[in-house]
């Protein structure tokens, strides 16, 4: 939970944000505030017109005209009125949504790679999606609400105030009663709604988790064990469910109740304050005096002022999840983005390609250092293979490469110059990418290969994809370069997503290339086919490598073998071989 | 929809009862205003205090009655829903258990799930709804009609003329309504996907710089969201005003018109304030019927998702041995002529032939898509053959009985599957096995060293799909699984791939040691891993190309021989 100064902040950030557009919440509150004046005014002319129904000398036609004319307008305006209110908020909410969303996004790019590494992709996506779903409705409803309410509050009290105060006497019973009856709604009934959801979130994560393996539970023939697990489940969840539902069960006819006796109340005082009016014990002018019409508007008026009092606790609920959603928006809008640039950053022109690490260490977090003082140096146009086990950190010297991270010690230069004094997009346009992972987002083939080079054009494009031999799987694809690639639609295997990602990789003229297991995906003949490629995508670069077959290791300038991330050795295949260590280890084991 | 209602038969009685329980509750409601009407007109006259108490006292008894009355029939409702909802979800995910490939195929895995999640959730919902709110408004309208016909039958057909139009408005604009929030989720669906995709290639859009070129492409689909957003809620942001203008407008004319009513005696203004009552309820229970309406059509198509999964057929029965007698010879594993294909169009599998006997193993090996698990999951019966046969231990498999055909054997497919639940349940699989025989089998598999590096050993949680263990520790639990049972066919399709070069040679070491008299089926990319078998297939394009020893493929198939060659040895590290 939240503690006040923290929501207090919170709601004057979103207030701040409402405010953007102040006309239009001007407007909207001038509209509520009318729209229920209008609305409070109703109840009161019907009072008018049974009045003058009521009359011992007949009927006063005239004043029943009248009171039916106003309110015809007054509830004409009003329905009027709210529906442009609801216009109005629906484009103010919208407005606020579509900032924070802008917002959020345009942080989340400009967070550093860390960020991504260590927070969950659904849990991001919640905050933009269902987080400001959240304050979306909040927003659009419930301030409304909140305002609508007060007005509607106060102002029936105040009629019911002129038409009998000593009748007022009922609401010291029953508010009471629907505060007590409220309290003890949040109390009991909402741990078992909390219950309820997260139950039912298991049950639906265990099928879904279930169902992903479909296939093995009917191989090992496991569809009774796995049925009767998911029984256990699913019965605790609809007993959760019935649990939940049993005491909310209560609620509306509750409320009813509560409303009926405050009626069934007004009704035995009003009744007899009338009865001694109507025989004239308790004359016109008199405190207890009450009218049959007087009795009507009460009535109604009674139905209004309960109304928002049993709503109160829902709409302070949904206050509280808001403020929760709004926070957790806030907390990735707050992020320290990457390290701008410095003033002085160097914009690099013409790379020449020689790369050096100097004494470098790192760790992702301060308690552990990943690599230990990591010396080697690539000349332009070299060939740099990083080997070693899962774990020993060739990934994250890619990412240190990159300025994914900054170095904790020593540094990395660029053609002798340290790579944090150069401007970031300047370093990392320097490179072109292959990573094991293919990245390839929902759009055609042509801008999927297309987003490697600005402007690049159809021709380059199809060039590019003949040198990672995937035109012609493209060529048959039923639009070509123009066919739209997603989950649903067209079936493309990893090895295909793969040499897409090589083509996207050819269409740039970077001096530097980082292959990270960029083969892994494709089956050992489609790499042949691509190898090729491959060794004219490499050539007149500099190259780090990371890759488990030998082939591309092979015929490296420089290798360097990391362990628990230290460089245990470094040189050529040939002389690692005789070196006899833990290369030639490796290498000889597979002809065991 | 008939399926899902015959599942409502067993609660008929229960229903009913509820039902009953409601309408006593709903009525005695029904009778305040009456009760009002009758004190403001009559009991005054009396001129007696008590009486009006008295009267006020039933009142308040009725409103507490129907009050108790609400709150067990709604908790009866509660119950049958939860015993409905409760058993559509049991056969639904038993049925999803049983679907056959082709089945899961043609309805995707993850409609499934949201067949079992949303769809009964909806199914769930609307039936307890039903029971709370589907009876209550049409008693109390029909209710609140019939009192007032009584009262002033003149002025209640007022009233009524506006009801069809009240509840023609509202449905209306519902049923314009919610395709826009179908529009509406795509828009989010749309939304979403760009984060995702962004947030998975962050790697790539901060190396090409291509922040700008992010943020237009999130700008459009953020504009479309908030356009849709924007439409669906004016529309719908109508249905309130309209139907308080309704109701209120119904007020204005019942007041109105009762004055010349009054005048000719015809009526009394008591009866107006009565009526101003009931012309509130009856309003609302047409709102509320109009909403059950819209949610009834989205309930609809719940129940046929559901029902479609319901009433699949079981395609692939146990056939009967006339029709698909057994082969001659009893070889553990034959597949004489077989071909088959996904679509019905290109075959995807063509004239394949190969026998194994006990004890032998195969090597399947070839480009992706060449068919390598097509021929597993013939294997494994996922798919019925379309011409030609496959036999275990000499009976054609369409007439093996499930439960004797998966005793046999001992499966890894590709990217299989881990759950969240310890190593040692992942290995056990819910089956009976000992303790000892999990061990012996993680031990050949090469996963009991390094499942003893845990500090919590077998009882370390594994999270969903295995994504706190490396690839290869992945692969070794799934083996330990397929071996744990001593299966008399082993099949491992692709699933030795993250093993580095070492650990997969004494992984091969001890199967060989151990699993003398088991079929061996092997899938997999690198030679190194089915140099060893006694048969390798090479498949190009779902035909066989190249069969026999590896000696023998070396000299006589070109493209085993390039495979060989480019592999230099095979994978060298992890």
């Amino acid at each position: 939970m939240l503690n006040k100064k923290i929501k207090f902040s919170i709601f004057i950030r979103l207030i701040n944000y409402v405010l953007k557009s102040w006309p239009l919440f001007i407007l909207a509150v001038i509209m509520t505030l009318l729209s229920n004046q209008l609305a409070l005014l109703g109840p009161k002319y019907s009072g008018d017109a049974i009045d003058a129904i009521a009359l011992d000398s007949g009927v006063n036609f005239a004043v029943v005209t009248d009171s039916v004319i106003k309110m015809l307008v007054c509830y004409i305006l009003s329905a009027a009125l709210s529906y442009l209110l609801s216009i109005v908020m629906i484009n103010i909410s919208q407005k606020v949504v579509y900032t924070m969303r802008k917002q959020l996004f345009e942080k989340l790019t400009s967070l550093p790679i860390g960020y991504f590494d260590t927070t969950a992709t659904g849990d991001i996506i919640s905050r933009i999606s269902y987080d400001i779903d959240t304050v979306n409705a909040s927003l659009s409803h419930d301030l409304v609400q909140v305002m609508t309410s007060l007005y509607t509050v106060i102002g029936s009290l105040v009629f019911m105030w002129n038409i009998s105060k000593p009748m007022i006497i009922i609401f010291v019973i029953t508010v009471p009663i629907s505060i007590l009856f409220t309290k003890y709604r949040s109390k009991k009934v909402r741990p078992h709604f909390q219950l309820r959801s997260k139950k039912l979130g298991e049950l639906n994560g265990y099928a879904e988790e279930m169902l992903s393996g479909g296939r093995t539970i009917q191989v090992y023939h496991r569809e009774n064990e796995i049925g009767s697990r998911f029984d256990k489940r699913n019965d605790e969840a609809m007993k959760a469910y019935f649990k939940a539902e049993y005491y909310a069960s209560a609620m509306g006819p509750s409320v009813n109740f509560i409303n009926n006796l405050s009626i069934s109340l007004v009704m035995i005082l009003g009744g007899i304050l009338f009865m001694y009016s109507s025989t004239g014990v308790v004359r016109s002018g008199s405190l207890f005096f009450i009218t049959l019409g007087g009795v009507a508007q009460f009535v109604q008026y009674s139905r209004k002022f309960a109304g928002p009092i049993n709503e109160f606790a829902n709409i302070l609920h949904e206050f509280q999840s808001a403020f929760s959603a709004a926070e957790r928006v806030f907390r990735i809008i707050d992020e320290n983005p990457e390290k701008p640039d410095g003033q002085d950053a160097l914009s690099l022109c013409e790379v020449n390609g020689e790369v050096e690490l100097i004494d470098v260490s790192f760790g992702y977090d301060n308690s552990r250092e990943i690599l230990h003082s990591i010396n080697f140096k690539a000349k332009k146009g070299q060939t740099v293979a990083i080997v070693g086990p899962t774990g020993a950190g060739k990934t994250t010297v890619i990412n240190l490469l990159m300025r994914f991270y900054d170095v904790k010690n020593g540094r990395i230069t660029v053609d002798g110059i340290s790579n944090d004094s150069i401007k970031r997009e300047d370093l990392r346009k320097a490179y072109t990418m292959v990573l094991q992972d293919t990245w390839l987002f929902h759009g055609t083939v042509f801008e999927n290969v297309a987003y490697g080079k600005e402007n690049a054009t159809l021709d380059e494009v199809i060039s590019a994809c003949k040198a990672a031999r995937i035109h012609y799987y493209i060529e048959h694809l039923p639009d070509g370069y123009n066919t739209v690639l997603s989950d649903d639609g067209v079936n493309i295997s990893k090895g295909q997503k793969q040499l897409i990602t090589i083509a996207r990789a050819m269409l740039s003229d970077a001096p530097m290339l980082i292959l990270d297991e960029a083969t892994s995906n494709v089956d050992s003949r489609t790499e042949i086919q691509i190898q090729e490629a491959l060794s004219s995508l490499m050539k007149g670069r500099t190259c780090f490598v990371i890759a488990h077959r030998l082939s591309t290791i092979k015929n490296a300038d420089n290798i360097i073998v990391i362990d628990k991330g230290e460089i245990i050795e470094q040189g050529n295949h040939s002389e690692l071989l005789s070196l006899g260590g833990f290369y030639s280890k490796l290498y000889n084991s597979q002809y065991d | 929809m008939k399926t899902l209602l015959k599942y409502l038969k067993p609660y008929y009685v229960r229903m009913l009862c509820g039902f009953l329980i409601k309408v006593t509750g709903t009525v005695s409601e029904l009778f305040l205003p009456y009760i009002l009407t009758h004190i403001l007109h009559t009991v005054i006259l009396s001129q007696n205090v008590f009486d009006i108490v008295f009267w006020g006292l039933l009142m308040i008894l009725c409103a507490g009655i129907a009050c108790i009355c609400n709150i067990i029939a709604n908790r009866m409702a509660a119950s049958v829903s939860r015993d409905y909802a409760q058993k559509i979800r049991h056969d639904l995910f038993n049925k999803t258990l049983r679907l056959s490939a082709r089945q899961t195929d043609s309805f995707t895995v993850a409609s499934l799930e949201s067949r079992i999640t949303n769809d009964t959730y909806n199914i769930h919902h609307f039936v307890g709804m039903m029971q709370r709110m589907g009876v209550r408004a049409p008693i109390m309208l029909i209710g609140g009609i019939t009192i007032t016909m009584i009262m002033d039958s003149f002025l209640s057909l007022v009233m009524l003329v506006s009801m069809p139009l009240l509840f023609i408005a509202v449905y209306l604009v519902s049923k314009n309504g919610i395709p826009l929030y179908a529009k509406v989720q795509t828009a989010v669906d749309s939304m979403v996907r760009v984060v995702r995709e962004d947030a998975q290639g962050i790697r790539v859009i901060k190396a090409l710089s291509k922040d700008k070129y992010e943020h237009s492409r999130f700008n459009k689909v953020n504009n479309t969201l908030v356009k849709r957003e924007k439409t669906a809620g004016i529309v719908m942001g109508s249905v309130h005003p309209i139907m308080n203008l309704f109701m209120n407008m119904g007020i204005v004319c019942v007041i109105a018109l009762s004055a010349s009513r009054v005048t000719n005696r015809l009526s009394n203004p008591e009866t107006v304030i009565a009526f101003m009552q009931y012309f509130t309820q009856i309003s609302m229970s047409m709102m509320v019927m109009s909403r059950m309406f819209t949610m009834a059509s989205k309930c609809m198509a719940s129940a046929n998702r559901i029902e479609e999964v319901l009433i699949c057929e079981d395609t692939l029965i146990e056939k009967s041995k006339s029709d698909f007698p057994d082969n001659e010879v009893e070889n553990a594993i034959e597949f004489s002529n077989v071909s088959f294909s996904y679509q019905g169009q290109k075959n995807d599998l063509e004239n394949i032939s190969f026998t194994l006997k006990k004890g032998e193993s195969l090597g399947i090996i070839g480009a992706t898509g060449s068919g390598k698990s097509t021929l597993i999951k013939l294997l494994l019966r996922f798919y019925d053959v379309d011409k030609g046969n496959v036999y275990i231990n000499g009976e054609d498999i369409r007439t093996i009985n499930r439960e004797k055909l998966y005793s046999l054997f001992g499966t890894v497919m590709q990217n299989d599957f881990i759950y969240n639940d310890t190593i040692m349940e992942n290995i056990r699989f819910g089956r009976e096995i000992s303790d000892e025989d999990i061990y012996k089998a993680s031990k050949i598999a090469q996963a009991d060293s390094f499942i003893n590096d845990f500090s919590d050993g077998y009882s370390r949680i594994l999270s969903q799909k295995g994504t706190n263990v490396s690839g290869g520790q992945k692969q070794r639990i799934l083996i330990s699984r397929a071996l744990a049972a001593n299966p008399s066919i082993l099949v491992l399709d692709d699933s030795s791939s993250a093993l580095d070069y070492k650990t997969e040679a004494a992984l091969r070491k001890a199967l060989r040691e151990n699993l003398s008299d088991t079929v061996f089926v092997n899938v997999a990319q690198r030679v190194s891993a089915v140099k060893d078998c006694d048969l390798i297939l090479v498949l190009d394009e779902g035909r066989i190309i190249g069969k026999g020893t590896h000696e023998f493929l070396m000299l006589s198939c070109s493209e085993y021989k390039q495979i060989n060659d480019s592999q230099s040895g095979g994978a060298f590290v992890e």
